[in-house]
């Protein structure tokens, strides 16, 4: 059967290409620093680094679905930008509300104020991307 | 006292402060080529190989001063630091040229404005253990 759905706008053009390499910047910072922390101190604050591994695997995932560019691409780049924006909200609500939660600073903590709060920029615009690319112009 | 710490790491001083100028004067080019609506240009390229060439300098004399006998404060973050600095140009450089519009410059200009960051948080995982 021919596919009927509304052609969609590439994601991995323009925009989105630096959308993708912030991504994929935010994915070396969070895999590095995760992957260092679980192998160093992981006793200290598992529930942190575990945290900081998650927000390391999104980040891949994010970067993945948006290069890929087709329509499983969006769905994973969708899903993926509205666990962010939950957890980095949540994160940072619990890391402010209760600091004994997250005893070692994770991407998310503080809204990701350690990374100029980007982490908390990023999925607003993933999402804005999302949404713009969702029919194609052409 | 610190100072003598200080003295000793070897990604300090000017070796380090070549790259951050370096990466900073490209990121301004960058934007300025993204906001008139130019694709990467030649000069960016240039600005990133030379920024690069900086950077491996800086890793060679890092080394050197490993196998010397130095040791950075944080080991595994300062290599996790320093590998993913030398790979920052390329992947600049393969993703405008990738992109060879306005959003080109946009991506050169953005890992050049992370580039000093990262030589930075070097610097602080050499110097961690002093302080």
């Amino acid at each position: 059967m021919a596919e009927t759905r509304a052609p969609e706008r590439a994601t991995n053009r323009g925009p989105g290409r630096l959308l993708i390499a912030v991504y994929i910047l935010f994915a070396i910072a969070a895999t590095s620093r995760a992957g260092l922390q679980i192998a160093t101190r992981f006793g200290e604050a598992p529930v942190a680094y575990l945290l900081s591994a998650l927000a390391a695997l999104i980040y891949i995932v994010a970067a993945v679905g948006l290069a890929r560019a087709g329509h499983a691409g969006r769905r994973v780049a969708l899903a993926c930008c509205s666990v962010e924006l939950v957890g980095v909200l949540a994160v940072g609500v619990l890391s402010i509300a209760d600091p004994e939660l997250f005893p070692d600073e994770t991407v998310w903590s503080d809204f990701g104020s350690g990374y100029g709060y980007i982490p908390l920029v990023l999925p607003v615009l993933g999402l804005c991307w999302l949404w713009r690319t969702r029919r194609d112009p052409a | 006292m610190t100072g003598a710490a200080a003295a000793g790491s070897p990604v300090d001083g000017i070796l380090a402060t070549i790259p951050i100028v370096l990466s900073l004067a490209v990121a301004v080019w960058a934007l300025v080529a993204a906001v008139r609506q130019q694709p990467p240009d030649r000069i960016q390229f240039v600005g990133l190989a030379v920024l690069e060439v900086a950077l491996l300098a800086l890793t060679v004399v890092a080394l050197v001063a490993l196998g010397g006998g130095d040791r950075p404060g944080e080991p595994g973050a300062f290599f996790g630091y320093l590998v993913t600095l030398v790979c920052l140009p390329p992947l600049a450089w393969v993703l405008a040229r990738m992109e060879p519009t306005r959003w080109g410059s946009a991506i050169v200009c953005a890992i050049c404005l992370v580039t000093p960051v990262v030589v930075v948080r070097l610097q602080q995982t050499w110097e961690v253990v002093g302080g």
